[in-house]
C-alpha cells in the first residue's frame, strides 16, 4: 500500500504542492476531495516538495485532501478493445460502458529514430480538388487547418477522414463543442468507420487541464496500432486550446512567457506531439490532421506560428474554403509525380492564372479598364472558385484533372496557358 | 585528476534541469551521469551555487526522484575525432543513430549511448612523421584513406608545447585505438598518439598558426547567392525567413551543390521527416567533385524536434568541432545548420529554468554572445605546415511571426558576413528560391564584374520601384520607359534569380555558367535600344525573351541546344533593337 498525505502545504492555479518523498518525476498521483477525485501528475520536484498539476483542477481542493502517489506516469491501454469506444482525457470512458485496462502503454513515450523512417510515398485521396489536386496529402503527414471559429474545420476533418483509406481514425478533442463530439460520433456511425475508430474527447465543460493530456493518450494509441502493421489516422482539434491549456500552467508555475504568455517550449512541446507522425520502416504509419484555430485570424499569433514551424504544410480554411494561396502541403512532391503526368503542371499552371485573376480583380477594383486577358481571367477565376475550390464538389483526382483542362479550355487559348505542348495535345479538349 | 566515485545526490527535478547536491568538487560543463535504476542519463552541469549544481538532462527526466545518485565524471563534454566519421548520421551527442536502431528499434531508448567511432575497424595507416621530429598540437603524424580523401592522423589537440616524436609506428593496418606515435617533451613527459582523440565541444580546437581573412568564394550553384550574395570559405551566412519560406529546401541544395570538401549537416530542432530525404538519397545521388556519393562527404547531426532539447543545444556544437577537425587536416568544411533558432530556444527553455533574468521576448542576455561566438569558429586558417583549411558556417534562423525584428535573427545579423533574407512574399508568388533581392547584403566578393552586379541591383530596384508606382497609378498612368524599367526588373528576377531546385540542369549553376549567362542577362539589361509601339508589345517580347532564357537554363550548358538556344536569344535581342 502506498503512502497517503494529508498536507498540501500550496495551492495556486491548478497546481497543488504536498511534501512527499520517494515520487517520481512525471508520476500520477490521485487526488481525492470532496467533490470526488482526479489524477495529478508531478511536474516539480524541489527538496521535499512536490507540484503537482491537477487534471481536474484544484477547485474545491482543501489543505487536507488525500494525495495518493501511484508509482508511475500516465498510462494507456494500448488494445484492440478501445476500438469504437470514447474516453475522456485521462481515459475514463465517456460512453458508460467498462474500463479498459489491458496492454497499458506509457504516454509521451520516446522519439523515433530518424533511421527507423522512411520517405513518405503514400497519397490519400479525399475528394477534395484543392487538396488532391492542389496540396495532396500524403501517409504520414501532420498537417494543420488553420481557422477561425466558426468555419467548417470539423467537418472538414471528418469528411477527409471518411474518404481517407486508413485502417483505423483516432480523435482526440480539445475543448470541443458537446455539439461538435456528437457530430463526429454520428459522422463515424452513419459512414460504418464507429467499429475502427477511437475517441478521446475534452469537451469545453470538462477541467481544462485534462486537454493537456489529449495528444499524448491519442498518439500514444496511434503507435502502438501503427507498430502493428496499420495505417493510423489521428484527428486533433483543436490545437490552440492544448496551447492555451500548457500557458495556464506556466503561468501558474510563474514561468515567464516568451511571447504572449506561452511558454518559450511551445515550439518543442507541439513538435512533440506533431513529430508523432510517421511512416515506419517495416511498420505502420500515423497521419496527424488537426486544426489550431488562429486568435484573431492572426497567423503571427505564437500558436499558429509555431505550428507553421513544425507541421508539413498547411490548409487555410476561410469562408468556407480552403485558400489556395498559402495553403501548402509540403509533401506533395513525394506523390504527384506519380499520379498522372499532367498532375504538376496543371496544379502550376491553375494557381498561377488564379494569382493572375486576383491581381486583375484588384484593378478592376480601382477602376482600372479591364482588357480582354482580364476579361478572360474573371470568367476563369469564377469557375475555379467553383469547380475547385468549393467543398461540395466531390470527384476524384482524375476527374479534377480533367475539370481542369475542361476549365482552361473554356477561358483561353492554348498558348496562353504556358503549358507544354506535349500535354496540351495530349489533354486539351477536342472541340 | 581522477573523480572516481564523485557523487552526489539529486535534490531537485524541473522539465530537464535536474539540481544536484555534492560535497567534493563539480566542474562547469562536466558530464554526469543521473542514475535511475539500470539507466544512465547523461547530464551536464550547467551552474554551480554552493553546493548545489544545476545539471541540464540529455533525456526525459521521467521517474527521477529526489535522493537518487548522480556520478560526476569530470570530463567536458566531448565528441570523438578520428577516422569513421563521414557518412554517418549522429546525434547531438555524437550517438550514432544507425547503430542505436540496431539495439533498440524503432524508438530512441533513454540512456542507450553507443561510441561514435568503430574501433575494430583498421585503417591503412601511411607515417609522415619521422622519429625526432619536433612536432606541436595539429602536426600530422601519419594519414588513412578515408572514402575521398587522406584523413590526417594528427598530434592531439590538448598537447601543449613542444614535442619530440620518440617512436613511430610504421606502416600497416591498425585500428583506432593502435599506438601509431608516442611524443615527449623536454620533462620527459610523454605521450600517446592513436588515431582517436576527443575535444571539448564547446571549446574551439585553435591548433593553427593564424587566422586569414576569408576571400575565395564558396561556390553554392545557387545564382542568387553566388552572383548577388556571394559565401566564402572561411565566411558565415544566415538565411532567416518565415515558415515555408524555403530555409530548409534551399539548405538541401547547398548541401549537394557547394564546392565544399566536407559538408556538416546539423538538423536542430527541426523535422525528422526532413533528415529522412537526406539520409535515404545522399547515398544514391552522385558527388561530381569526387565521382562518389554525396554521402562520402557529409555528416549528419541530427536532433531533431522531438529528440531531448538539451541535446538539441549541445547538437550545433557537436557539427561545429567535427567541421574543425576536418578544416584541421586543410580541407574546406561547410557547415550547414537548420534551425539555429531552435538551438536559441533551447537556451531559452534552460534560462528559464535556472530563473536567470530574461532579457527580450525571454531569450537569455547573453544570447547574443553566444550566437557571436559560435559564428566565429567559422573562419580561413593557416595551418602549422603553412596550407589553409576553412570552416564556412550557414545558419537558417526561424523568426517568430516571420518578423526580423527579433533577438534571434538580430544577434546573428550582427555577426554574419552574409544575410540571405527570405521572404513571404516571394515564397508565396512561387518565386523561388525566395531569397529578398532588395533586403539581402553580402560582405564577401562576387564572382562577376562588380560593376555588373551594381547595375543589375539598381536595376532591380527601379523595376521594383515601377511596380508598386503601378499598383497605384495603373498601367495607363506609367510611361513605356519606366514600364520597360519594370518589365527588365521583372525579366531579372525571372531569368537568373528564380532557379528551379528541383531540376537536374537548372538546380544548379557553376560559376562559368553564371558568368556566362549573367554576361547576356545584362546584355539585354544595359540595352537601352529596345523600342515599342505599346506596352503590349513591350510585355509580349520581355515574355518572350523570358521564355527563351528559361528555356535555355534548363538545357545542360556545352551542348549543342545550348548553342542552338542561345542563338535564338541573340536572335530576339538583335530583332528587336534593328526593329
Ligand atoms: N526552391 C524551391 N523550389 C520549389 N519549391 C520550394 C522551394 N523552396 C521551398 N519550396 C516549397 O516550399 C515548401 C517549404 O519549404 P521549406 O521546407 O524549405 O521551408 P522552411 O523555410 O524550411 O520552413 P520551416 O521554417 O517551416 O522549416 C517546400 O516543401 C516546397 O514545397
Ligand atoms: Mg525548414
Amino acid at each position: 500500500m502506498r503512502k497517503v498525505y494529508h498536507r498540501i502545504i500550496q495551492i495556486a492555479g491548478n497546481v497543488i504542492t504536498v511534501e512527499a518523498d520517494n515520487v517520481g518525476y512525471g508520476d500520477l498521483a490521485e487526488v481525492t476531495s470532496r467533490r470526488g477525485s482526479s489524477l495529478a501528475q508531478v511536474i516539480r520536484l524541489e527538496d521535499d516538495k512536490v507540484f503537482l498539476q491537477v487534471f481536474s483542477g484544484a477547485r474545491g481542493v482543501s489543505t487536507r485532501d488525500e494525495v495518493r502517489f501511484l508509482g508511475h506516469s500516465m498510462k494507456v491501454a494500448a488494445s484492440e478493445n478501445l476500438l469504437g469506444r470514447v474516453f475522456t482525457g485521462s481515459g475514463k470512458p465517456r460512453d458508460n460502458r467498462p474500463e479498459i485496462n489491458d496492454n497499458l502503454v506509457e504516454i509521451g513515450g520516446p522519439s523515433v529514430n530518424p533511421a527507423k523512417r522512411i520517405i513518405p510515398k503514400n497519397m490519400i485521396r479525399t475528394g477534395i480538388p484543392m487538396i488532391d489536386l492542389f496540396n495532396t496529402l500524403v501517409e504520414s503527414q501532420k498537417l494543420p487547418i488553420f481557422s477561425v471559429a466558426g468555419e467548417p474545420y470539423n467537418e472538414l476533418l471528418a469528411r477527409i477522414a471518411m474518404q481517407a483509406e486508413v485502417d483505423v481514425i483516432l480523435i482526440g478533442g480539445m475543448g470541443l463543442k458537446h455539439d461538435d463530439y456528437l457530430f463526429f460520433r454520428d459522422t463515424l456511425d452513419k459512414h460504418g468507420a464507429l467499429s475502427r475508430s477511437v475517441m478521446f474527447v475534452h469537451t469545453a465543460s470538462d477541467p481544462v487541464v485534462e486537454c493537456l493530456l489529449v495528444p499524448d493518450m491519442v498518439l500514444a494509441v496511434a503507435e502502438n496500432y501503427a507498430l502493428e502493421g496499420k495505417r493510423v489516422l489521428c484527428l486533433l482539434t483543436d490545437m490552440t486550446n492544448f496551447a492555451d491549456a500548457m500557458k495556464e500552467i506556466a503561468i501558474t508555475m510563474e514561468q515567464i512567457p516568451s511571447n504572449r504568455g506561452y511558454p518559450g517550449d511551445l515550439y518543442s512541446q507541439l513538435a512533440s506531439r506533431y513529430e508523432k507522425a510517421v511512416d515506419f520502416d517495416g511498420a505502420g504509419s500515423i497521419t496527424v490532421l488537426a486544426t489550431t484555430t488562429m486568435p484573431g485570424d492572426d497567423v503571427t499569433h505564437p500558436v499558429p506560428d509555431n505550428t507553421g514551424y513544425i507541421t508539413e504544410g498547411q490548409f487555410y480554411l476561410r469562408n468556407g474554403r480552403i485558400e489556395p494561396f498559402g495553403s501548402l502541403s509540403r509533401l506533395k512532391q513525394q506523390v504527384n509525380a506519380d499520379t498522372r503526368d499532367d498532375h504538376r503542371a496543371i496544379m502550376d499552371t491553375m494557381i498561377r492564372l488564379y494569382a493572375d485573376y486576383k491581381e486583375t480583380l484588384e484593378k478592376q477594383s480601382m477602376g482600372f479598364s479591364m482588357s480582354s486577358w482580364d476579361q478572360k481571367l474573371l470568367k476563369y477565376g469564377d469557375l475555379f472558385e467553383n469547380r475547385m475550390m468549393d467543398l461540395s464538389v466531390n470527384i476524384q483526382l482524375e476527374d479534377a484533372l480533367n475539370l481542369g483542362w475542361q476549365t482552361l479550355a473554356e477561358c483561353f487559348d492554348k498558348t496562353e496557358t504556358g503549358l507544354k505542348s506535349d500535354l496540351v495535345n495530349e489533354y486539351w479538349p477536342k472541340a | 585528476m581522477h573523480h572516481e566515485g564523485n557523487y552526489g545526490a539529486v535534490v531537485g527535478v524541473n522539465g530537464n534541469m535536474l539540481t544536484v547536491e555534492f560535497d567534493t568538487l563539480v566542474t562547469q560543463n562536466e558530464v554526469a551521469y543521473a542514475i535511475i535504476g539500470e539507466d544512465r542519463l547523461k547530464c551536464e552541469v550547467i551552474r554551480v551555487r554552493n553546493n548545489r549544481a544545476d545539471l541540464q538532462v540529455f533525456e526525459d527526466a521521467r521517474g527521477l526522484k529526489i535522493g537518487d545518485k548522480v556520478e560526476f565524471t569530470g570530463e567536458l563534454l566531448s565528441v570523438e575525432l578520428g577516422p569513421g566519421l563521414l557518412t554517418r548520421v549522429f546525434d547531438g551527442l555524437q550517438n550514432p543513430l544507425n547503430d542505436l536502431a540496431e539495439k533498440s528499434g524503432f524508438f530512441l531508448q533513454r540512456g542507450l549511448y553507443l561510441p561514435a567511432l568503430n574501433y575494430e575497424k583498421e585503417w591503412k595507416y601511411t607515417p609522415v612523421a619521422n622519429v625526432g621530429d619536433s612536432v606541436v598540437a595539429g602536426d600530422v603524424i601519419g594519414t588513412v584513406p578515408e572514402g575521398i580523401f587522406d584523413h590526417k592522423i594528427m598530434v592531439p589537440f590538448e598537447l601543449q608545447g613542444t614535442w619530440t616524436v620518440s617512436t613511430v609506428e610504421k606502416a600497416g593496418s591498425y585500428n583506432i585505438e593502435h599506438v601509431v606515435a608516442v611524443l615527449e617533451d623536454e620533462r620527459g613527459n610523454s605521450a600517446n598518439v592513436t588515431m582517436v582523440q576527443n575535444w571539448p565541444v564547446k571549446v574551439p580546437i585553435n591548433a593553427y598558426r593564424e587566422k586569414l581573412m576569408p576571400k575565395e568564394s564558396m561556390i553554392t550553384q545557387t545564382r542568387t547567392i553566388d552572383t548577388f550574395f556571394p559565401v566564402a570559405k572561411g565566411g558565415t551566412f544566415c538565411t532567416p525567413g518565415p515558415f515555408g519560406a524555403g530555409k530548409t529546401v534551399l539548405q538541401h541544395a547547398i548541401s549537394r551543390f557547394a564546392e565544399a570538401d566536407v559538408v556538416i549537416i546539423a538538423a536542430c530542432g527541426e523535422r525528422a521527416g526532413e533528415v529522412v530525404e537526406i539520409l535515404r538519397e545522399f547515398p544514391h545521388l552522385d558527388d561530381p567533385r569526387t565521382g562518389k556519393t554525396l554521402m562520402d562527404r557529409s555528416i549528419i547531426i541530427c536532433n531533431t524536434s522531438s529528440m531531448p532539447v538539451a541535446a538539441r543545444e549541445a547538437s550545433v556544437y557537436t557539427a561545429v568541432t567535427l567541421a574543425e577537425y576536418y578544416r584541421q587536416m586543410g580541407l574546406n568544411a561547410l557547415l550547414l545548420a537548420d534551425s539555429t533558432s531552435r538551438w536559441a530556444q533551447a537556451l531559452r527553455e534552460m534560462s528559464g529554468r535556472l530563473e536567470e533574468i530574461p532579457g527580450e521576448e525571454a531569450f537569455p542576455a547573453y544570447l547574443e554572445s553566444l550566437i557571436a561566438s559560435f559564428y566565429e569558429r567559422a573562419g580561413l586558417v593557416r595551418l602549422n605546415d603553412g596550407s589553409t583549411g576553412s570552416v564556412t558556417i550557414g545558419g537558417s534562423v526561424s523568426p517568430a511571426g516571420g518578423n526580423f525584428e527579433e533577438p534571434v535573427t538580430q544577434a546573428t545579423l550582427k555577426v554574419v558576413g552574409a544575410f540571405l533574407g527570405l521572404s513571404r512574399e516571394r515564397s508565396d508568388a512561387r518565386r523561388y528560391p525566395a531569397i529578398h533581392p532588395l533586403d539581402s547584403w553580402s560582405k564577401y566578393k562576387s564572382i562577376v564584374d562588380e560593376k555588373d552586379i551594381a547595375a543589375a541591383r539598381n536595376a532591380l530596384r527601379n523595376g521594383n520601384e515601377v511596380g508598386q508606382m503601378m499598383k497605384v497609378v495603373g498601367e495607363e498612368g506609367t510611361n513605356i520607359n519606366d514600364f520597360i524599367a519594370y518589365l527588365k526588373g521583372e525579366f531579372l528576377d525571372y531569368v537568373y534569380l528564380q532557379q528551379n531546385t528541383f531540376d537536374e540542369v537548372d538546380g544548379a549553376t557553376n560559376e562559368e555558367r553564371q558568368n556566362y549567362v549573367f554576361k547576356k542577362v545584362m546584355e539585354v539589361m544595359e540595352n537601352k535600344n529596345f523600342k515599342f509601339d505599346s506596352k503590349d508589345a513591350a510585355r509580349s517580347y520581355f515574355l518572350e525573351l523570358r521564355q527563351l532564357f528559361i528555356d535555355w537554363n534548363y538545357i545542360a550548358q556545352k551542348s549543342d541546344d545550348f548553342i542552338a538556344q542561345e542563338k535564338l536569344i541573340d536572335q530576339k535581342i538583335m530583332g528587336c533593337v534593328n526593329a
